[in-house]
């Protein structure tokens, strides 16, 4: 089976959850952020999101903005994101992008699974893209053997957690808060019914991610889910300390990954 | 046949052909169906169809006056120019009809806030209208650099009781206002409408905000067989996201015979780079949640527009302009600054008309169009907005002294 699932299969078998760190390509230079990504794997990071930045952000807050800002001030292009996915994946971890749809479609849907697929990557997060709006995406993806994560909401109904399970490959993604991106001091209590409610509809491992940034909350999800997903927390860090603060941050959360 | 056979319906997932569809975070797929679902019924409800048909004539001032533009008329080849006056509405400009809709809407739904973003600062000063009016809390997203270019439309939302809230990241202008509305929605979709202000977005909002302003073009068609006897040879109008522009263009479609003409914004002139043509200098691709014709480079990512009118600078198009464009039923055109500042000067020193900047735009095209058409051809402009909001722009741009 892919790198992806023998990620969470590793996570389950240590009767805990997954750590997945979240870090724009490019930030805060294209080789820093491959320094910083190889010191949160060191760290304990299971599985790594490379951002693909982009121009318009609106699923995020200003700690990302700020982040994805600088990496495309500091010249990021597509080809940086592809170089990058290579360089992770050369890690030995599974290696995935998480992209506004617009960059895909610019770069072409097929031409950017096939090379994505070719840098080793293992899957795509497309957070404005929704399975109405997908067909050459699940094509293309099917072809070249790329997951595609989904993402469901709080405010997702029952009917559309379902159409979600269907169109997702890999694991799928949970949204902990209704909001963008960004550190939370406590995580909404329905966050364990909307993942209880995706198990009705799928097999697949449910990650959750937005507003995660502390252990302690690291902790309570991992009770429920098989994924813990933290990205604003490691910009944070990575702008405080580089690399010795992402990697701190990740044994800090790996600690807090046990059931 | 009659023109409502021919208007261009999108599909159930809200589709112009290959543009428009939903391009959004899944947390807000549920808030656009629950909106979807208060328009379809709110459209066949005879109670809401009189609530804003009374509004739209008490409050707006409905109908507009169609005037005829004679002396203007002289500089543009000796074409019939008519101006179909939304500038003569409550708040001065065309985007009362939408808000006025949609904060019935967002009654029907129960909801108690309102978003908005705003360029020119007319649809702020609208929004911020309509929530006095109807009691919601308002909250107005503005570039901070268009804070400073539309002054005076800041002060207006403020005195209507709305919060205004500079944007400071990216472009600072409207691209990056929508950016931050649709940040507030998402993290406050229960309580809140977003009421965008032109027919861009996810469905459903660029059928239903054209909907609200096919008012514009009903009543002049009508007006223009009552008194002219006879459908215009072209309407015009000028496009940023394209509301005022569907809103006078959805009557005629179905008249073959009349050309629909939209003038973008062209700054600098395309070959500068420094535009915001997005039909006449765009690609496709998606932003804001619909697919349509964007300004990007190479990588996808969106190049910022520039244009000295502030709500035209907008490097997206609504999706039903773009689907118009590709079918070649509508023709959209580029108008530099320089010419649209020309066309502002005439209309105010020939027919006692200050127009917005915006507007202007819609005024240079007929200028030239009218010249290639000559005596004979009637042009039907949508005058989309009063200039007052751009006094201090024009007064500078012009080195007068105040
Ligand atoms: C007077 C006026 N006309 C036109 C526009 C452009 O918007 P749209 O293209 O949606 O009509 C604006 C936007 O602020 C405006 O204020």
């Amino acid at each position: 089976m892919s790198l992806l699932h023998d990620a969470f299969a590793r996570a389950k078998s240590e009767n805990r959850a997954a750590l997945i760190a979240y870090l724009p390509a490019g930030y805060p230079t294209e080789d820093g952020a491959v320094e910083c990504i190889t010191a949160m794997v060191e760290g304990g990071v299971d599985i790594v999101e490379i951002g693909f930045p982009y121009s318009d952000p609106v699923m995020d807050g200003p700690t990302i903005q700020d982040a994805v800002n600088i990496s495309l001030e500091g010249g990021t292009k597509s080809a940086t994101v592809i170089n990058t996915v290579k360089r992770v994946a050369d890690l030995g971890v599974p290696a995935l992008v998480m992209s506004y749809w617009n960059p895909i479609e610019r770069y072409g849907v097929d031409s950017f699974a096939t090379d994505f697929h070719a840098a080793g990557g293992v899957g795509v997060i497309t957070p404005d893209l929704t399975p109405e709006e997908a067909d050459d995406w699940i094509l293309a993806t099917n072809s070249h053997d790329v997951d595609r994560v989904f993402l469901v909401a709080l405010s997702s109904s029952d009917e559309r957690i379902a159409k979600v399970a269907n169109a997702t490959t890999g694991f799928i993604y949970a949204g902990a808060v209704m909001g963008v991106t960004g550190a939370r001091t406590s995580i909404s209590d329905a966050i364990e019914g909307l993942v209880a409610k995706v198990r009705r509809h799928s097999d697949l491992p449910v990650a959750v991610g937005l507003g995660v940034s502390t252990p302690e909350q690291a902790h309570e999800i991992a009770q429920y889910a098989d994924g813990v997903i933290v990205g604003s927390a490691f910009v944070t860090a990575i702008k405080k300390d580089g690399a010795a603060g992402a990697k701190a941050l990740a044994q800090a959360l790996s600690k807090g990954l046990a059931r | 046949m009659t023109a409502n056979d021919v208007v261009s319906v999108p599909d159930l997932r809200g589709h112009f052909g290959k543009f428009g569809g939903r391009f959004v975070p899944e947390a807000l797929m549920a808030a656009l169906d629950e909106l979807d679902e208060a328009f379809r019924k709110a459209s066949v409800d005879p109670s809401f169809l009189k609530q804003l048909r009374d509004l739209q004539v008490n409050y707006t001032g409905r109908p507009s006056p169609i005037t005829e533009a004679k002396r203007f008329a002289e500089h543009a080849g000796g074409a019939t120019i008519l101006l179909k006056r939304e500038d003569l509405n409550h708040t001065g400009s065309h985007k009362i009809n939408n808000v006025l809709g949609q904060g019935l809407l967002t009654q029907r739904m129960g909801k108690t806030r309102v978003i908005a973003e705003t360029g020119a600062g007319q649809h702020g000063v609208a929004t911020a209208t309509v929530a006095a009016l109807l009691g919601l809390e308002c909250v107005v997203y503005m570039g901070e650099e268009d804070t400073k270019r539309q002054a005076l439309n800041v002060a207006r939302m403020k005195l209507l009781g709305a919060t205004v809230v500079p944007v400071t990241i990216g472009s600072r202008t409207l691209k990056d206002a929508i950016n931050e509305a649709m940040r507030d929605w998402v993290a406050n979709v229960e309580t809140t409408h977003y009421m965008l202000g032109t027919v861009a977005g996810p469905a459903p909002f660029p059928e239903m905000v054209r909907d609200f302003h096919r008012i514009i073009g009903d009543e002049s068609r009508e007006q223009m067989l009552s008194r002219y006897g006879r459908l215009p040879d072209v309407v015009a109008a000028c496009v940023g996201g394209g509301s005022n522009a569907i809103g006078i263009f959805t009557a005629f479609i179905g008249d073959a015979d009349v050309r629909l003409l939209g003038l973008e914004a062209g700054g600098d002139g395309i070959e500068t780079g420094r535009h915001a043509s997005t039909i006449v200098g765009g690609a496709v691709g998606v932003l804001h949640g619909a697919r349509s014709y964007i300004m990007q480079d190479d990588d996808g990512q969106t190049i910022e527009s520039h244009s000295i009118s502030a709500g035209l600078d907008y490097p997206s198009v609504g999706p039903e302009h773009a689907y118009l464009a590709d079918i070649g039923r509508a023709e959209y055109r580029s108008v530099t600054d320089v010419e649209a500042m020309n066309a502002f000067k005439l209309l105010c020193e020939t027919e006692g008309i200050i127009p917005a900047i915006e507007t202007a735009h819609a005024l240079a095209g007929a200028i030239e169009i009218g010249k290639e058409l000559g005596e004979g051809a009637i042009i039907l402009i949508n005058l989309s907005g009063r200039g007052d909001k751009d006094v201090e722009t024009a007064a500078k741009y012009f080195g007068m002294n105040i």
